[in-house]
């Protein structure tokens, strides 16, 4: 049975319509107009145990709105979801025994007061007895290599730093389910890539479950075999990263390395030129016509080099979502996206 | 049968759990050790002027001599020793911050801290708070035992009976809690409302007036008094003054004992429910 249910789940905000003006603000001291906002809707998921999985998506998708909804702190608009077979906005102390939410953006820990001082008011409220406690805490703080840290005030640490008791203190009590919320935001390359390299391997050695949302493609890339898309309140796409440039891009990069005294002239035919930094000449291409392109390209021109890339990430992803909103917008069919998807055809990625 | 180790086991380990929170609560009190030493020693200054101003009310009564003039019953001196005994009384029963705090913390979206974690959060404010009395009282009680010793010709009838004090000890612990409780629905309604400060300020108005911070409540004229009477706030300072000044004995004591606890049992439940209705409300807000 998946640790986490996820079915038809949606949440709405009532939000009060303000508008513009005094005469306006005057007018909404008695007469309020509201407009339903709809954060999620219609959400339906299964995570196994021990998955690793990444929720992606323009800011204001329902990325935190779900993992607000999964660790109870709201109450969703319709729909069921169970975590561990616990209905979390039940909020029985026995879940919250069991998982840990931690965001990126808030602080948990007492601010005037060194880390293990927090951590110690965890090991009560978690019921943690002393020995499994002394043995996580020293666990934690040598693979995150903060011992030195602990005796120091909050405010007195780095955002990294931070950052690192943060999770020390979601992970005291063991939880089996893990939500992080942005945890890498604001941190530079290194303490990133430290929380990277921390979460993968104690993930990997501890089988916990664990969803994430991040802006950071590297973060998503270093830690999640599965990715869920979401915008718009649904999910775009869930599979594997790689397979997101399969199904949202048509396209392939190529990257021609001409020989002296070759010119680009009527390379254009094969595609939409994207870079021209002689010798080097890049274009896009679509998929279906690769193979036909390169025939062609190497019998007409003398070429050094050859290269065959996937675009980028991030561009498909960024396209991606606007090709979303757009849909929207057009108040066009939701399944547009998906649509989209099984046309682009999966021409295995070849890089030669 | 529930069997009683266990009963004892979930009691001692909610002991616990208040007690860490009271310990840490302490210590991040004292982490700004200056600060609070400072605003705990500025709060004495009032009295100086209060006495001054209670001397030239009563100078306005009789100029011959203020000494001997009487306002519903009380001389200079009782009314020096009444403020002073108000002093106590709030010092248990004002609960700064508590409310505007509340407020923010739903408004910030911080109050998520307690929904995900296993620790309720009118627990632990009530035990952040006992830690902030307690680091009060620990800097205060010297100051106070002065300004006491200095007074101690006001009190004209000397220290009251053992059963008049223990009655007036109960009464302060009693404030405290309905003190806290009061607040606390104050600052839930910030689920309702983001911001609680108008209706703080409300609050404190009629809390200054009407709780006998101000004056003796029993100067007052009717119908005034009786309202006052049936008021929760008079719990907050004018009671124990009036035990521990004996104004209030016998049964009529008991019945107010009893008022009180109903009250500050009533303003329980009321932040119970107001907290469970606010987070069927909230929302989220704050990301």
């Amino acid at each position: 049975m998946p640790i986490i249910q996820i079915d038809q789940l949606a949440k709405s905000y009532r939000v009060y319509q303000k508008k513009e003006g005094l005469r306006e603000a005057l007018r909404g001291l008695w007469k309020r107009e509201y407009k339903d906002v709809d954060a999620v809707k219609d959400i339906s998921l299964r995570v196994e145990a021990g998955e690793f999985v990444a929720f992606l998506g323009p800011n204001g998708a329902g990325k935190t709105t779900t993992l607000k909804l999964l660790s109870g702190v709201i109450y969703p608009t319709s729909g069921n979801a169970t975590v561990m077979g616990f209905v979390p906005w039940d909020r029985s102390l026995e879940y919250r025994r069991r998982f840990a939410l931690v965001m990126g953006q808030k602080n948990q820990l007492w601010w005037d007061l060194p880390a293990q001082e927090s951590f110690r008011l965890h090991q009560q409220i978690y019921k943690i007895d002393s020995d499994s406690f002394k043995k996580t805490l020293d666990e934690l703080t040598s693979l995150l290599t903060v011992q030195e840290l602990l005796g120091r005030p909050v405010r007195e640490l780095s955002l990294g730093e931070r950052m690192k008791m943060e999770l020390i203190a979601a992970l005291l009590h063991r939880p089996e389910v893990l939500f992080l919320d942005e945890p890498t935001i604001g941190l530079d390359v290194i303490a990133q890539h430290n929380i990277q390299q921390f979460l993968k391997f104690y993930q990997a050695e501890r089988g916990i479950t664990i969803l994430l949302t991040s802006h950071y493609m590297k973060d998503i890339a270093a830690l999640c075999k599965r990715v869920v898309v979401i915008a718009q309140g649904q999910i775009q796409y869930d599979g594997s990263l790689s397979g997101i440039v399969d199904s949202f891009s048509g396209d392939k990069i190529i990257t021609l390395q001409l020989a002296v005294g070759q010119s680009e002239l009527g390379l254009d035919r094969y595609g939409e030129l994207e870079k021209i930094a002689m010798p080097r000449v890049s274009f896009r291409c679509p998929r279906s016509e690769v193979s036909k392109s390169l025939g062609e390209i190497l019998s007409n021109y003398q070429i050094d080099d050859i290269a065959v890339e996937d675009p980028p990430l991030e561009e498909t992803i960024a396209k991606l979502f606007t090709h979303v909103s757009k849909d929207s917008a057009d108040g066009s069919a939701d399944g547009n996206a998906k649509n989209e998807a099984s046309k682009g055809n999966s021409m295995a990625s070849n890089k030669p | 049968m529930m069997d009683s180790h266990s009963f004892s086991n979930v009691i001692w380990d909610a002991f616990r759990t208040r007690w860490m929170i009271l310990r840490i609560a302490l210590s991040e009190r004292l982490a700004y050790r200056g600060d609070f030493v400072l605003g705990t020693l500025m709060r004495f200054l009032p009295i100086i002027t209060q006495i001054f101003l209670w001397w030239a009310i009563f100078q306005s009564i009789n100029p011959e001599d203020p000494n001997a003039g009487r306002l519903s019953g009380y001389s200079f001196q009782d009314m020096v020793a009444y403020y002073l005994l108000t002093m106590v009384g709030r010092a248990f029963s004002s609960m700064p911050g508590l409310s505007s705090s509340i407020a923010v913390k739903i408004r910030d979206g911080e109050i998520k801290k307690f929904l995900v974690q296993p620790v309720d959060l009118i627990t632990f404010l009530f035990w952040s708070r006992v830690a902030h009395k307690i680091a009060y009282y620990t800097i205060a009680t010297l100051p106070f035992a002065l300004v006491f010793f200095l007074c101690r010709s006001y009190f004209t009838l000397g220290w009251p009976e053992p059963w008049t004090l223990a009655a007036f000890v109960a009464s302060l612990f009693l404030s405290f809690a309905l003190g806290f409780y009061l607040e606390a629905c104050i600052g839930l309604v910030g689920f309702w409302m983001l911001e609680v400060s108008s209706l703080l300020f409300v609050y404190m108005l009629f809390q200054f007036f009407l709780s006998g911070h101000m004056f003796p409540l029993d100067i007052l004229p009717e119908p005034f008094l009786s309202i006052v009477n049936y008021l929760p706030i008079k719990y907050l300072a004018y009671f124990p003054a009036a035990v521990f000044l004996g104004k209030v004995q016998g049964t009529q004591l008991a019945i107010d004992m009893g008022m009180l606890v109903g009250w500050t049992v009533l303003f329980f439940v009321m932040s119970q429910v107001i907290y469970r209705r606010g987070l069927r409300r909230y929302s989220g807000y704050g990301g």
